[in-house]
């Protein structure tokens, strides 16, 4: 073997019984380091999942979506008013789109209804989400009825319950036919909830909002850009609130990491100047606690992250999952598709290994070219 | 066995572990990739905006197209005081609704 490969496992050998000496001290740090990295790891993992899960389907979202304003608050879209738009140069399709909420008191929780054209859902019948089918009991071919706001009853079929895989999205949706939702919230005629456009040049989309509100001062236009920075906004927030409540564990660790890596302890000191005496040279010394402080870290490092990935993606980040995904009386039963950021992995790696493995050099380098004699002495 | 073997044995099979992880995330199941293709075309299908997460309020269901500011409406810094902005859940005893009646009636409920 090459003898500096042979060197470094000698190294790692003495290391180690080192380590061994120290044991209930070592395991202690190691397990605390792991758990550190683990809640770190976890949080770094599931967000950017569900960062990159809301942006992946919500890229699917209209490019623009124009709501009228009336005294600074969302109003119904007048008839005539798709007209007023008139031929905007890119824009390939208009869609005046209708939905609203009804609040449901079995559940004490609110639906999103939302009118589909006749071909889709017909007349009496709706399609809905599943986390609403599964919390009122519902399959298809079932009725169920709903006291619209004005105090009549109205009573649906169920034609179909939408993808449980579906859920993230659908979960509280109520489908069901424009002469039925006009009905039920009593709208009126040739009104609209908001309009929808297709745009065919993603870098016009800023433009054609720009020329819509001066045509239509009174309309306020939502891009897709936003709609996806309005996702990364609420789980950035979420993130950050998880940070600030562990930033005090954060900081008990490192203060404890310097604590164990920087103060030499007399045993270590007095092993130290044995070493020194019995012909080890300072280069060999740094080279030991250099391995000690590596092996340590990097092992918390790799445990960490392992145990986050199966927490989060095997077991729906079962510890955070309060914090992180909020609740709700409807919420969805969703599984995040696995996924990563290099880049946050690569900080979590440097800042969890490197100041540890370089904290423990400066006072072994301080012991080390300190005489032997004095060293054992001390 | 030298005891740095079996250390640099174990930190190998964790770098490997790690490895195929990362491995399986760069080359996710084609039913994972079906899943969000599928999810994608029902946001362009039924023209949705927002994620099902939080059906409180309509700021909460749909972020997207609240109007501006709406959390704080109700009057200047204040925190909108619906569940979603809470850390955890409440006590499950606390919102339990009376015995649910729902597909228990005779006639359509």
């Amino acid at each position: 073997m090459n003898p500096w490969l042979e060197k470094q496992r000698h190294l790692i050998d003495f290391t180690l019984a080192s380590l061994g000496r120290r044991k209930t001290k070592n395991i202690g740090l190691l397990l605390a380091y792991t758990l550190l990295v683990f809640v770190l790891a976890s949080l770094t993992l599931f967000t950017h999942a569900l960062r990159s899960e809301a942006s992946f389907v919500l890229a699917g979202s209209p490019e623009v979506i124009l709501q009228r304003m009336v005294a600074g608050r969302h109003d119904l879209i007048p008839p005539n008013y798709i007209e007023k738009i008139g031929r905007i140069r890119g824009v390939q399709k208009k869609e005046g789109r209708l939905w609203g909420y009804y609040y449901d008191t079995v559940l004490n929780a609110n639906y999103t209804f939302m009118a589909r054209s006749a071909d889709e859902v017909a007349d009496g019948y709706i399609m809905v989400g599943n986390a609403l089918a599964r919390e009122r009991g519902l399959a298809a071919h079932n009725t169920i009825s709903f006291r619209s706001y004005s105090g009549k009853l109205f009573t649906f079929e169920v034609s179909a319950v939408l993808s449980p895989d579906s859920e993230l999205l659908s979960a509280d949706l109520v489908l069901l036919s424009e002469n039925d939702f006009r009905r039920f919230f009593e709208y009126p005629a040739g009104h609209f909830t908001d309009i929808a456009l297709s745009v065919a040049n993603p870098q016009e989309v800023r433009n054609i909002a720009a020329k819509l509100s001066s045509a239509l001062p009174d309309s306020r236009p939502i891009l897709r850009e936003e709609v996806l920075r309005t996702y990364q906004s609420v789980f950035d927030w979420r993130e950050g609130i998880v940070l600030t409540v562990l930033a005090g564990a954060i900081l008990a660790f490192a203060i404890l990491a310097w604590e164990k890596a920087s103060g030499l302890s007399a045993e270590e000191k007095r092993e130290i100047g044995i070493l020194k005496a019995i012909g080890w040279e300072t280069g060999d010394v740094i080279r030991m606690k250099t391995w000690e402080g590596l092996l340590i870290s990097l092992s918390a490092f790799l445990l960490g992250f392992i145990a986050a990935y199966v927490h989060v993606f095997h077991f729906d980040a079962a510890v955070f999952e309060p914090v992180l995904k909020g609740w709700s009386v409807l919420y969805p039963r969703f599984t995040l598709v696995p996924t990563v950021d290099g880049l946050q992995i690569a900080t979590l790696f440097f800042f969890t290994v490197f100041p540890y493995t370089a904290a423990v050099l400066v006072p072994i380098w301080r012991a080390a070219i300190t005489d032997p004699d004095a060293v054992m002495r001390a | 066995m030298r005891p740095s073997s079996v250390v640099i044995g174990l930190l190998a099979a964790l770098v490997l572990v790690v490895l195929a992880l990362l491995a399986s995330i760069l080359h996710p199941a084609e039913t994972d990739m079906q899943k969000l293709a599928d999810n994608r075309a029902i946001v362009e299908k039924y023209g949705l905006t927002d994620l099902a997460l939080f059906t409180e309020a309509r700021y909460t269901r749909h972020p997207s197209q609240a109007d501006l500011h709406s959390a704080f409406q109700d009057h200047p810094g204040a925190l909108e005081h619906f569940p979603t902005g809470s850390l955890l859940a409440p006590r499950p005893s606390s919102i339990n609704s009376h015995e649910s009646l729902a597909g228990k009636t005779t006639s359509p409920d």
